[in-house]
């Protein structure tokens, strides 16, 4: 099982980072979105891989659990990258209407055509 | 005692009200909002006095005893960042009212003020997975003034920002699984009494969680090699955003300060050679790019962007070095940087307004050119470091504090010709922008101050709502250079707290005592 968690979270994250790098509005959310489910697995496993065990202790005899603080914190990471999700994509679409581009860099035409002026006047 | 919880308790239920009730009323949201930083700004005093006395107070949520429930922890480094915030928050609310920024959008007053809880809770709080969640809570607030008022350049430059800042967040994460599969915990005191029990040779997965959580930092507070979205962000934000979000670096610094001191810094064998192995160089490196940025900019905006890149350079040199003096000197520039970019944000703003853009070419002269030239320059010597404001102390104390061997070289030279390009850059930004301006020849008279007939093309005179803001944070930092003496024996306490691990943990782990 450690070699399944482990392998789809280095897959995740390279397919995020390299859609991240694309610097096209689609692709980096995608990547982002990838970058995020690699993580939260990635914190879901930082409580130890443990399968069929309940996360809290229990009061009869010695069972085993599994730790609940990394599920909690998955949650809010869950949460958190939901949220920003939506506002990236949100932000991404008024980028896009604005300037009718959807490239994520800022292009350097805008200081060359300023220097021009300047180099003129 | 519920003080400490309200920086963070206040804004984030005054928000909701100004964003929800008072969305029609700007009036009532402007009242209500400098109403609400003003009280921030006396809870912050309030919490300032308490924290002198030098003990650490615990706030614990819900009562849970520490390493299990999320604590606020109260000590003078963090009342001393919220107090600043609050004064600049002031600062910035009142020039974003006075020139109308904040109606040129919606909801700006309910977005700072989710952003002064997020800012004040990052620095209040004694959990670092509770100080991701307030990064979260200032970033999402900073995304909204960020494109406030919208337009081609501020959309895509705040695009930008806003992936920058997710995929940072995601490394915070990743860095968070890191140090909790290694040490189990995630409260910093907690963490500061386990990690310097992980011997050297054990400490891989710390010493990447600890690199992790630096780089994370690092991009919050615009250090080689992950500065490269601010001066595109802050110089497309609009200017009291950009002025607000100088306290945003801050928040970077001061979360390296805090973790890798308490946590990863002198007495944890296995990590605390990274600050100074990694901080140091990218730190010098930083101040060359500042530097740099500031001579070749050719527009105003960046350029002062540049010297923002360039002061957290400076700041983060005095921090790598982990050692008191240099913590102290560290805080007194950072204090003073804050308001010496912020200051020269707020000026900017009163100069490009007024003139067709923020390139740097010379333009008729607008009226009160004299004015705003002599605040351009005050604030400028201030942000170069020149006497008598509190840059030339903040960059003295700093090149006093490193004295080590290996480090004083690099640091003073650094500094040093760093602040000469500095000056150069705003000498030459000043002289183009207000002086080559007096050169041009006006068709009529050479005096614009005489000029009747032009007056109803100018742009309107600033009135003193608008220049007071550029004053207050002027005055702040001649107070700085005045009152220096007592200001850095406060910060000298302030770093002795910081460096004293045990007594950070005692007061935190200590058990809670029953009602």
């Amino acid at each position: 099982m450690e070699i399944i968690v482990a392998s789809s979270i280095g897959v995740l994250t390279a397919g995020g980072v390299y859609l991240l790098l694309r610097l096209r509005t689609f692709p980096v959310i995608l990547g982002l979105a990838l970058l995020s489910y690699a993580v939260n697995v990635f914190l879901f496993a930082s409580g130890r891989l443990a399968t069929n065990l309940p996360p809290v202790l229990s009061p009869y005899g010695d069972a085993s659990y599994t730790d609940p603080l990394p599920q909690a914190l998955v949650l809010t990471a869950i949460v958190i990258s939901f949220g920003m999700t939506a506002v990236l994509v949100m932000i991404g679409l008024g980028a896009f209407l604005e300037a009718d581009s959807d490239r994520i860099d800022m292009e350097p035409e805008q200081d060359g055509a300023d220097a021009a002026n300047e180099g003129s006047a | 005692m519920h003080w400490i919880i309200l920086p963070v308790v206040l804004p984030a239920l005054l928000a909701p009200v100004i964003g929800f009730v008072m969305r029609h009323d700007i009036t009532l949201a402007r009242i209500a909002s400098v109403a609400g930083t003003v009280l921030l700004l006396a809870i912050a005093l309030g919490l300032a006095y308490m924290a002198a006395d030098g003990t650490t107070h615990v706030y614990r949520l819900g009562n849970w005893p520490a390493p299990f429930g999320i604590v606020l922890v109260l000590d003078r480094l963090s009342a001393l960042m919220v107090l600043l915030t609050a004064a600049l928050a002031l600062i910035v609310l009142i020039h974003a009212i006075s020139t109308g920024w904040d109606a040129r959008g919606r909801h700006f007053h309910a977005l700072f003020q989710f952003q002064l809880m997020g800012i004040c809770g990052a620095f209040l709080t004694g959990d670092i997975f509770n100080l991701f969640v307030f990064f979260e809570v200032l970033l999402i607030a900073s995304y909204g003034l960020m494109i406030h008022s919208g337009g081609k350049d501020r959309m895509r430059a705040g695009l930008q920002y806003v992936v920058m800042n997710l995929a940072g967040s995601t490394l915070f994460l990743f860095a968070l699984g890191t140090l909790y599969a290694s040490t189990g915990t995630l409260n910093i005191a907690d963490l500061a009494l386990r990690v310097p029990e992980i011997p050297a040779e054990e400490a891989a997965l710390v010493r990447v969680a600890a690199i992790l959580l630096m780089i994370v930092f690092a991009v919050k507070a615009a250090l080689f090699p992950v500065q490269f979205w601010l001066p595109a962000s802050y110089s497309n934000a609009p200017a009291p955003v950009a002025a607000l979000f100088a306290i945003m670096t801050k928040v970077g610094a001061y979360a390296i300060l805090r973790v890798h001191t308490t946590v990863f810094g002198p007495g944890s064998p296995g990590t605390e050679d990274l600050a100074t192995t990694w901080l140091f160089p990218a730190a010098i490196v930083t101040i060359a790019l500042g530097a740099f940025g500031v001579l070749g900019a050719r527009r105003l905006m960046p350029l002062i962007a540049f010297s923002v890149v360039g002061s957290m350079g400076t700041l983060l040199v005095a921090v790598a070095v982990f050692s008191t003096t240099a913590t102290t000197a560290a805080l007194y520039y950072m204090v003073h940087s804050t308001f010496a970019a912020a200051c020269l944000f707020l000026i900017a703003d009163l100069v490009v307004t007024r003139r067709s853009g923020d390139a740097l070419r010379p333009e008729l002269p607008t009226r009160q050119n004299g004015l705003f030239a002599a605040l351009f320059f005050a604030a400028a010597i201030a942000m170069a470091g020149m006497p008598p404001l509190s840059g030339f102390l903040g960059k003295l104390l700093v090149l006093d504090a490193i004295r080590e061997p290996g480090l004083i070289g690099w640091a003073w030279s650094a500094i040093l010709i760093g602040s000469l390009l500095t000056i150069i850059g705003f000498a030459r930004a000043g002289s183009v922008l207000f002086w080559k301006s007096t050169a041009i020849a006006v068709p009529d008279t050479a005096e614009d101050e005489s000029e009747e007939g032009a007056a109803s093309i100018q742009p309107p005179l600033a009135t003193v709502g608008q220049v007071a803001p550029v004053m207050l944070a002027l005055a702040v930092l001649g107070g700085l250079a005045i009152f220096a003496g007592p200001v850095s024996a406060y910060l000298d306490n302030t770093s002795a707290q910081l460096f004293d691990r045990a007594g950070y943990v005692e007061a935190v782990l200590s058990p809670v005592e029953e009602r």
